[in-house]
């Protein structure tokens, strides 16, 4: 069965204007990523990996072309629509974690939830959520300066799932941690994907784009053929 | 519900920074302390002159018409109230007894000014000279006796302390080159307070035969009181005074105390307004300092809240987020200001004004939620621009500051 496309960049071109000259981050990029899909977006540093990243996150928009997430034009939408379908379509993993210091493990899970739901969880999902990324119950009123990296990097994906997002975008997920952490959570996002979840990672490192089914590779900003 | 979690992220904010908060809130609290305390002072000033004013409300006080008017209270600011165009001729007294006889007692009043001596002591005072039965009706001796022969006078309780007079002592009247009338002291007057028709606490009462061999004017009087039975008759008398003595031309002019009331009271009002506003300043000064620790706030969370932003929190969140924190430092600061301003307004109305007795009325304590309410307001408005400049962080921007 045909998958369909989930995101779509159509001659996408991000330019910053600088004092000197203009830098070309992305330079017309074309692609088309399909649900399910597990890419590893590769290239040396100042490539545009990120650039490319904070496009399909919808964090960022492009100064020429168009993108489609979920089959609409992303162009034609403003800030609350595309703040909506961040909440509603994207899970997001940083190499930092970015936990909020001030809420627990528990309510760092929460939070996006509420925003969606405008209520607490009482279905247990974010209970559920925990331990099924290895988080042990007793560390769920701890705050993100009480866990370890992987203990943080774990919350930080029950977070990306906690609204059942489409798409999983991780910026160097395993950036901050040890090799054998690292390696769990990359086994863990294996087994999202594996229960059909689209996910795009950035990373340099040959060990985590193993893991996925398709690289990309950026060379100044365009896609190595 | 959102704005649970929302809350609670600015509780949590204003937590973590806790000294930080304590000194922007102490500002608040200094500056609704300063607003209430101003306020309740003139409350209680205003209430405690109401009430003794209200209590000589029932007084006429009838003077020539002069062009362009004339103050309140009787002469002897400075004895140009003798010229001999300003007075009222018997025949006129006839006429406004006529008028206001069956309102209360009439009565007439000669008034000037002059130095009295005592000793050594010498002093300016008015001195009234009045029908010695006007005198005993109208005024309460605290000691001694109303005057009985022509050389007697009583002299107001606040002038008798000042020269040092007593009962029997005599004094001089008039200065030592135009001639002086050694006259006895033979009764001190009760405390009277400010009033309308004479201000006797620093003055010398005399008889009106005494106050003529001394300053002339016989059957012209300076001024006429009507002392009305019932209070609600003050307009009546006033418009029968008027119509009977003011129908061709202007003749006299009528003024009743509950204007002169609404003249204190007014400026009164006018001074607490006044004093309030040098004690909001403490209040815009507390507005920069929670302007500057919100500015913080959000410079210091710029990644928080990139991260907030990529994980689908809205704009009118983030801004909420920080309004909120505002909110808590305004209404903590405000709170505790009250609680406070309870406290040190007491002492403030009791050192100022000597008493607490309108302290507990709705007017005064009114001032109380009112400096809260400007207190959280100034607060909420300090955080509205700090608030809009983190909801307009550009969010990967905000995510590379972390």
């Amino acid at each position: 069965m045909a998958r369909s496309p989930v995101i779509v960049l159509d001659q996408v071109t991000r330019v910053y204007p600088m004092p000197a000259e203009d830098v070309v981050a992305l330079d017309r990029v074309t692609l088309t990523i399909h649900e399910g899909d597990f890419v590893a977006i590769m290239g040396p540093s100042g490539c545009g990996k990120t650039t490319l990243l904070n496009q399909i996150g919808i964090l960022d928009v492009p100064t020429s072309g168009d993108l489609f997430l979920a089959g609409r034009n992303t162009r034609t939408m403003d800030d609350r629509e595309l703040t909506s379908l961040r909440l509603n379509t994207i899970g997001y993993l940083f190499q930092k974690f970015h936990l909020i210091r001030l809420l627990s493990a528990y309510e760092n899970v929460e939070y996006p939830y509420i925003l969606k739901h405008r209520k607490p969880d009482t279905t247990g999902r974010v209970s559920a959520l925990l331990s099924q990324v290895g988080i042990d119950p007793s560390l769920s009123t701890h705050t993100p300066a009480e866990l370890s990296g992987g203990q943080q990097q774990r919350v930080a994906i029950a977070r990306a799932l906690i609204n059942d997002p489409r798409i999983l975008l991780c910026d160097e997920p395993t950036g901050n941690l040890d090799s054998t952490t690292g390696t769990q959570i990359m086994e863990l996002l294996d087994s999202l994907n594996r229960q059909g979840r689209t996910i795009i990672v950035v990373t340099h490192d040959p060990a985590v784009a193993a893991h996925a089914r398709r690289k990309i590779v950026l060379k100044d900003g365009r896609v190595v053929p | 519900m959102t704005g649970d979690i929302i809350f609670r992220l600015s509780v949590r904010s204003v937590r973590v920074h806790l000294l930080r908060s304590v000194l922007a809130a102490l500002g608040i609290v200094i500056g609704v302390i300063a607003i209430a305390t101003m306020g309740m002072l003139g409350a209680n000033m205003t209430l405690s002159a109401t009430a003794q004013l209200s209590s000589m409300g029932n007084i006429l006080v009838v003077r020539p018409h002069m062009e362009g008017g004339g103050g309140f209270g009787p002469g002897g600011g400075g004895g140009s109230s003798t010229s001999e165009e300003a007075v009222l001729t018997e025949l006129q007294f006839k006429d406004l007894e006529r008028a206001a006889g069956k309102y209360g007692l009439v009565y007439h009043l000669h008034s000037t000014s002059d130095t009295i001596t005592s000793g050594s002591e010498s002093r300016r005072a008015s001195i009234y000279g009045m029908d010695p039965e006007d005198i005993q009706t109208v005024l309460e001796v605290e000691t001694g006796d109303y005057p009985r022969s022509t050389n007697d006078i009583v002299v107001g309780p606040t002038l008798a302390e000042r020269l040092g007079l007593s009962i029997g002592g005599r004094v001089k009247i008039g200065k030592e080159e135009t001639g002086q009338h050694t006259v006895r002291v033979v009764g001190i007057l009760k405390q009277r307070g400010l009033s309308m028709d004479i201000n006797s606490d620093q003055a010398v009462l005399m008889a009106d035969k005494l106050y003529t061999s001394l300053y002339g004017g016989e059957g012209e009087y300076d001024q006429a009181t009507v002392v009305l039975e019932n209070i609600e008759d003050a307009t009546a008398a006033k418009e029968a005074i008027e119509n009977q003595m003011n129908k061709r031309e202007e003749v006299v002019s009528v003024q009743d105390s509950s204007r002169m009331l609404e003249t204190i009271t007014s400026t009164l009002g006018t001074l607490t307004a006044f004093v309030m506003a040098i004690a909001g300043i403490s209040l815009l000064v507390a507005a920069v300092s929670i302007f500057n620790v919100m500015m913080m706030s959000v410079t210091e969370r710029i990644g928080e809240i990139g991260v907030l932003r990529s994980i689908g929190t809205q704009k009118p969140e983030v801004r909420r987020m920080f309004v909120y924190e505002a909110a808590i430092l305004g209404v903590v600061g405000a709170v505790i200001g009250a609680i406070l301003s309870l406290a040190i307004g007491y002492l403030v109305v009791l050192a100022m004004t000597g008493g607490t007795d309108y302290f507990f009325a709705p007017a005064s304590l009114l001032y109380i939620p009112m400096a809260m309410v400007v207190g959280i307001i100034i607060c909420i408005v300090s955080g509205v621009y700090p608030a809009w400049q983190a909801s307009n962080l550009d969010p990967i921007e905000a995510l590379r500051a972390e």
